[in-house]
């Protein structure tokens, strides 16, 4: 009886492990977006490698010492008015064998780990797409300095291109992660630091900064756009037409781009006329109320140091606020209300903008895609 | 005079086993009730550790939730992990070098026993400095590892960082001293007969803890001078727009940081060491090369400090020197791991509640061990760091390891520390509660670290797969909860029984379980003799049974007197740093006052006549 008992709370463990790997189950790494498990860049591909190899030593390992404990336990198990067993003290053949052995395993894990480490230390040289990421409290910065682009909280690379990106902090560190291309590095601010990845499925990912960084350290997210070749120019090409207010040829260039397109992107600068009066008065207000100040509403050659995130293209992001709020009407006119209610402590105000005056700024830049 | 005459009447009544009542308590400097105060203050903290860690649980539960605001998250996951490690986990370990490393090497005392209460006093003040952010609304929020440059003026202008930041500093005070005080016991105090290589390994263990809290608490000290002055006087040591480095706070912060790792599990791996070989009726399999591996360990552990900054770009030179090192202590590791099962194989083993404990603490170390070389690879380690995998990993390492370890401990040692037995069936519901909770708390972490998941996050959107599993580990976490609320129904039972333990009740291998349970105030009233490894075993072998041993009067014993002097000298350290803190508001007076008062404690403890 008291042997049943005893055998019977080793069973309750086995079905609970049991059930934990049934939820493991139908938790495949396909139901995360953020997943690492999946890779689709070479980056990625290289720790993922690297992770097999270490976790199938792994489980070999824990395979075996569990079962040898578990087997320990039921085997020499103890009965009442058992002789003293045999003292022994050690073994020094033994001890020896196992001393090796895992020396020898770690052996095998470290020779790929090293050619690894120097593999993801190079950095691409040349004909890399040069992306500089600028960690800020709480959201991100990309520019592009082959086009002389700026954006934030959302990054465009093409598939099939390698991407050099050179990092850096405006701030406290942060740590860039790329999830499914490549992995993370931190962000300094007195130094740069960086990572490359080559994109080989096109896709829209979300990731977000991995190094606790304050208060929103948990909504400093951003997404990750990897496009064709063709999508990515075509891309590059309008965001370039996104200069700043008075610059030559700005309307020009939007409706060279809006007829490659053959797209209904609706152009800020040439709004409906029944939308006419409206537009104008976000950016009215935009000035007004001072978002003027921290954020800028072009693309193109835009200074250093901006305090706000960039929103020359606002409009076609999928995420406002660093991944915090779907971009929506509603949602991007409660941020302008309410940034602190909805991220406490962001570096935005609340500016005492009214519901009509939000709802007229969302239009407006929701109109800047 | 007259306080000559209180002396000896106080001496009188300590030998006697007479005191009771606060006052005696305070001015206690008598190893097993310092123990008793170290033990029972680091209870608190992990009763308050493990509450922050439900809030937590709960607030991540269920994704966008509300239930705690992100700055309180900040607030409860820094307080959360510096508590276990600081108020918790170190301090129950230092309950066992109070209590039984004297009795385990046959001595009377430490040896510098009001040096061990200026410990304690230092430890709780400490413990209460860090804790006192709570109540002004301002509880540290930067998280355990304070990195710079968050923890500037700049980025961190509230008190917060400074509660942390002079808590930490005390609590190293405390550590310091009471580190100097095991080290020269261990080596000055042993019973004739007890060399080196016959010391219990639970004594070898904690003596290597003791090197290391020595050589890796300085360089925290120093870090957090540096940092002090960059809060306090505008110095840029961590400011990079000063020309400062916040990297050299990391290396700073790391080379404490990983020894620490084995000061928290150090003397889990004694505990184990002890507790195996007295429930297999066996002696502990490869005695010496457990003493080596455990050295090789602590001397390995200060060259693999930058494995925690893998993300930081250190160049594939410096990656490739951090993993291999990292790899390499692995293997000292494994052959610890390999003699604990060899310390069992062959053995008569008994099923009573501190094996379970020990078992499960071989059962889980394995696991964080496995996933700790999993992350010793760096560009592996680029996908898992900062992610739950690593917030799974150590708490495999620091719960699977240290506290079920600790807890093994503390059942096996409870009959000897209070004179009663825990009751076994109490025990076991607490074991299976702990460790199914302990399992669902954290095995789904290392899916969802590999998922994706970043640490330190107060809530996640929807849509990225985190719900379900979330969900699953707050579950786990209150499972985890009652296991300890089982604990404290069974020693508040054990505490309203009348004493019942017997010395000696597991047929106990060292030399505390030849004495009374709890033992009288002078320990052994006849210094023991050593005359092999498992001394009280070998006893038993060449004596036969021993009788059941009596309580003596044991008049004539010199014992310390109690002295009031350390707790003042404490409350003056702590002062100081509360006059730190109040530099803006009244001036360098209340520094002047606690170095004063530091002083004045100081040196009446010097003049006081020592009984």
């Amino acid at each position: 009886m008291a042997l049943r008992t005893a055998a019977r709370r080793p069973l309750c463990l086995v079905t609970a492990l049991c059930l934990l790997s049934l939820v493991l189950a139908g938790c495949s790494p396909e139901h995360y977006p953020q997943t690492t498990l999946l890779p689709r860049g070479d980056f990625a591909r290289i720790a993922d490698d690297l992770l097999d190899t270490t976790v199938r030593w792994a489980l070999l390992v824990f395979v075996l010492v569990e079962g040898v404990l578990v087997y320990a336990i039921f085997r020499f198990r103890g009965k009442p008015g058992d002789p003293e067993p045999h003292q022994s003290h050690g073994n020094t053949t033994v001890e020896i064998v196992w001393t090796v052995i895992p020396a020898l395993i770690l052996a095998a894990i470290a020779v790929p780990t090293v050619r690894a480490i120097f593999q993801t230390n190079s950095f691409p040289k040349q004909g890399a797409l040069t992306i500089q990421v600028v960690g800020h409290q709480w959201w991100w910065e990309f520019r592009y300095p082959e086009y002389s682009l700026t954006t934030a909280n959302e990054i465009h690379v093409p598939v099939g291109r390698t991407v050099a990106l050179r990092m850096g902090s405006n701030d406290v560190i942060h740590s860039f992660w790329v999830p499914q291309f490549a992995a993370k590095r931190d962000v300094f601010a007195n130094r740069e630091t960086r990572l490359w990845f080559k994109a080989e499925v096109e896709g829209e990912y979300p990731g977000q900064c991995a190094e606790f960084c304050g208060i929103q350290h948990g909504r400093m997210g951003y997404r990750i756009r990897a496009q064709k070749p063709a999508e990515f120019d075509a891309w590059v090409a309008h965001m370039q037409t996104l200069k700043p207010k008075g610059a030559p040829t700005a309307s020009a260039d939007s409706g060279v781009h809006t007829a490659s397109q053959g797209a209904t992107v609706q152009q800020p600068t040439s709004p409906q006329a029944s939308q006419g009066n409206q537009y104008a008065a976000g950016e009215k207000l935009f000035t007004a109320k001072g978002c003027v100040a921290c954020h800028a509403l072009y693309a193109v050659n835009v200074p250093k140091g901006m305090i706000g995130p960039n929103l020359a293209n606002v409009g076609a992001r999928s995420y406002i606020a660093a991944g915090t709020l779907k971009n929506t009407d509603e949602n991007l006119a409660h941020w302008i209300r309410d940034p602190q209610g909805i991220k406490k402590g962001v570096l935005m105000p609340n500016l005492g903008v009214s519901e009509p005056d939000s709802k007229t700024l969302a239009a407006f830049l929701r109109a800047h895609k | 005079m007259a306080t000559r005459v209180l002396d000896q009447h106080r001496a009188h009544a300590a030998a006697h086993g007479e005191t009771s009542g606060l006052w005696s308590w305070i001015t206690t400097v008598d190893h097993k009730r310092i123990g008793i105060l170290y033990g029972s203050t680091a209870f608190f903290f992990f009763l308050l550790g493990g509450v922050e860690a439900l809030l937590l649980r709960i607030q991540l539960g269920t994704p966008d939730n509300t239930f705690l605001s992100p700055e309180r998250y900040n607030q409860l996951f820094t307080m959360h992990g510096t508590t276990m490690i600081f108020l918790a986990i170190m301090p129950l370990s230092a309950m066992f070098f109070n209590y039984m490393i004297p009795l385990l090497i046959g001595a009377r005392d430490v040896a510098f026993p009001r040096l061990n209460a200026f410990s304690y006093w230092v430890f709780l003040l400490g413990g209460l400095f860090l804790n006192a952010g709570w109540f002004f609304g301002a509880a540290p929020d930067q998280g355990w590892f304070g990195y710079a440059n968050l923890t500037s003026r700049q980025f961190s202008p509230g008190p917060n960082v400074d509660f942390w930041m002079f808590g930490l500093q005390i609590l190293g005070i405390a550590s310091l001293a009471a580190a100097v005080n095991f080290f020269v016991t261990i080596i000055n105090l042993r019973a004739p007969g007890m060399t080196l290589m016959r010391m219990p390994m639970f004594v070898w263990m904690s003596f290597i803890t003791q090197v290391l809290l020595l050589l890796a608490f300085p360089v925290i000290t120093v870090a957090l001078i540096l940092l002090m002055f960059d809060r306090f006087f505008g110095t840029h040591f961590f400011v990079p727009s000063g020309g400062g480095d916040p990297i050299l706070w990391q290396h700073l912060f790391w080379i404490f940081g990983h020894p620490e790792v084995y000061i928290l599990i150090l003397p889990a791996f004694g505990i184990i060491s002890e507790v195996l070989p007295v429930f297999s009726r066996k002696p502990l399999f490869g005695y010496a090369a457990m003493v080596f591996s455990g050295v090789f360990i602590a001397f390995l552990g200060f060259g693999v400090w930058s494995h925690h900054m893998f993300s930081t770009a250190m160049g594939p030179i410096a990656d490739t020197f951090f993993a291999l090192s990292t790899m390499l202590i692995a293997v000292p590791t494994g052959v610890k791991i390999f003699n604990w099962i060899g310390t069992m194989w062959g053995g008569s083993l008994q099923f009573r509640t501190p094996m379970y404990f020990a078992v499960a603490f071989i059962a889980m170390f394995i696991i964080g061990g496995l996933s700790g070389v999993m992350h010793s690879s760096p560009p592996a380690d680029l996908q898992q760091t900062d992610t739950y995998f690593v917030v799974a990993h150590f708490h495999y390492v620091l719960f699977g390891g240290s506290i079920f370890g600790l807890t093994a401990g503390a059942y096996y040692w409870w009959p000897k520390m209070f004179g009663r037995m825990l009751d076994e069936r109490l025990g076991k519901i607490h074991f299976w509660l702990m460790l199914i909770g302990f399992n669902v708390t954290f095995f789904p972490m290392h899916w969802l670290g590999l998922n994706g998941m970043p640490r330190r996050v107060y809530t996640y959107p929807a849509g990225l797969g985190f719900e379900l599993l979330n969900q699953l580990e707050t579950v786990g976490s209150f499972l985890l909860a009652l296991g300890f609320l089982v604990l404290l129904i069974n020693m508040f039972q054990a505490w309203r029984r009348p004493r019942n333990a017997p010395a000696d009740p597991w047929n106990g291998a060292t030399l505390e379980w030849s004495i009374p349970s709890p033992p009288q105030e002078f320990n052994f009233p006849e210094t023991p003799e050593v005359h092999g490894r498992d001394a009280l075993w070998e006893m038993k072998r060449t004596r036969g049974p021993l009788p059941e041993p009596a309580r003596v009067s044991g008049a004539g014993i010199h014992l310390p007197n109690p002295s009031y002097w350390p707790a003042v000298a404490a409350l003056g350290v702590a002062a100081v740093f509360v006059g730190v803190m109040l530099l803006g508001h009244i001036g360098p007076w209340g520094i002047v006052a606690g170095v004063a008062l530091l002083f004045f404690g100081v040196y009446r403890w010097a003049f006081e006549p020592a009984g």
